[in-house]
């Protein structure tokens, strides 16, 4: 295996990062691995049904069609027992990442801004992407440079992510977007978002900056084997931010 | 009764289903249509007769499940058990 093994993690013990797995999640073991993998993390997966997220400090929501993307996606997955553990986790700063169907679960439960339609064209995109870092205040981004561009792949339906204008001008004042898609040279514009969301908006954050959403796959682009590495840099800013606030 | 949920996005958002119906629509023939939004209807029975309580949860069901008031907008309509499906035609 060319896992990376998380020398750095000394300081703060070994990363805890509890995965939730609703009916219908299906990247929920490649965020497992990428975790496993890239923070050397022990990973535990949570059931929809369950409460106890077991004292994480990181917890995802994985890419997938939960409750069979009906209605609209992610809304009935808000309604888990276990997403109550996860607004309160969130609430205390815990850090929480929403992948795809994940992100679309965060908009629908009302921990980020904004809401989901049907992508532009009408088709299920399925293909990597190119997303330029537009914010370090995450600590999935804080280890990464702003600007920076990362190839990971997109696959969905609905990630076409709006918000209504007064709502996306505040996020805008606060910092709130946290990753556009781009061209490969990191320019916007004709060919780079795949879907018609807002302002090429790929990925987001709350106000406080520690729960954060994308629509392309982090977790299939960490490891060389899955084709590309850019995915692992978000977990690896994660292993650095804990470090630093871990006082290492 | 039975209480019926129109759900349709808000005015102004992008709605790429009504689009292209619309396209469809055009290549039919039917050059006078000029706009198209796609939205859905649920039809809920609910075992009460007394229309106020009938409407009253019809909208705190599409209030918390129905409708994702960022984007869309519901109406609801109310009918008489049986109105629909048993009245003489």
């Amino acid at each position: 295996m060319s896992a990376a093994t998380p020398a750095d993690g000394a300081g703060a013990g070994i990363p805890r990062v509890a995965v939730v797995v609703f009916p219908g999640s299906n990247c929920d073991e490649d965020a497992a691995l990428a975790s496993r993998n890239v923070l050397g993390a022990d990973v535990k997966m949570v059931r929809h049904d369950e409460r106890a997220l077991g004292d994480p400090d990181l917890v995802i929501l994985p890419g997938g069609f939960s409750y069979g993307d009906y209605l609209r996606s992610g809304a009935m997955a808000r309604f888990s027992p276990v997403m109550e553990s996860v607004a309160a986790f969130a609430g205390q700063g815990g850090a929480v990442l929403g992948i795809c169907n994940g992100f679309q679960i965060l908009c629908e439960a009302g921990l980020l801004p904004g809401a989901m339609l049907r992508n532009e064209g009408l088709r299920f995109v399925c293909r990597d992407v190119f997303l330029r870092v537009e914010s370090k205040r995450t600590p999935f981004t804080l280890a990464i440079n702003k600007g920076d561009v990362l190839r990971m792949p997109v696959a969905h339906g609905d990630g076409n992510w709006t918000a209504e204008k007064r709502v996306y001008e505040e996020m805008l004042a606060r910092d709130q977007v946290v990753f556009r898609y781009v061209r490969a040279d990191g320019s916007r514009g004709e060919g780079g978002n795949p879907n018609g969301s807002l302002d090429d908006v790929a990925g987001i954050c709350n106000v406080r900056g520690n729960i954060v959403g994308l629509m392309p796959h982090p977790e299939r682009a960490s490891e060389e084997l899955l084709g590309g590495t850019d995915g692992a840099r978000l977990f690896k800013s994660f292993a650095t931010t804990r470090m630093a606030m871990h006082g290492a | 009764m039975t209480v019926l949920v129109k759900v349709m996005l808000k005015p102004g958002v992008l709605d790429p289903q009504g689009k292209a119906i619309a396209d469809a629509l055009h290549r039919l023939g039917y050059g006078a249509v000029s706009d198209v939004r796609a939205g859905k209807i649920f039809r809920i029975e609910v075992d009460t007769d007394d229309p106020k309580a009938a409407r009253e949860a019809g909208s705190q069901m599409a209030e918390k499940l129905l409708a994702n008031p960022v984007i869309e907008d519901y109406e609801l309509v109310l009918e008489e058990a049986g109105a629909a499906a048993g009245a003489p035609r």
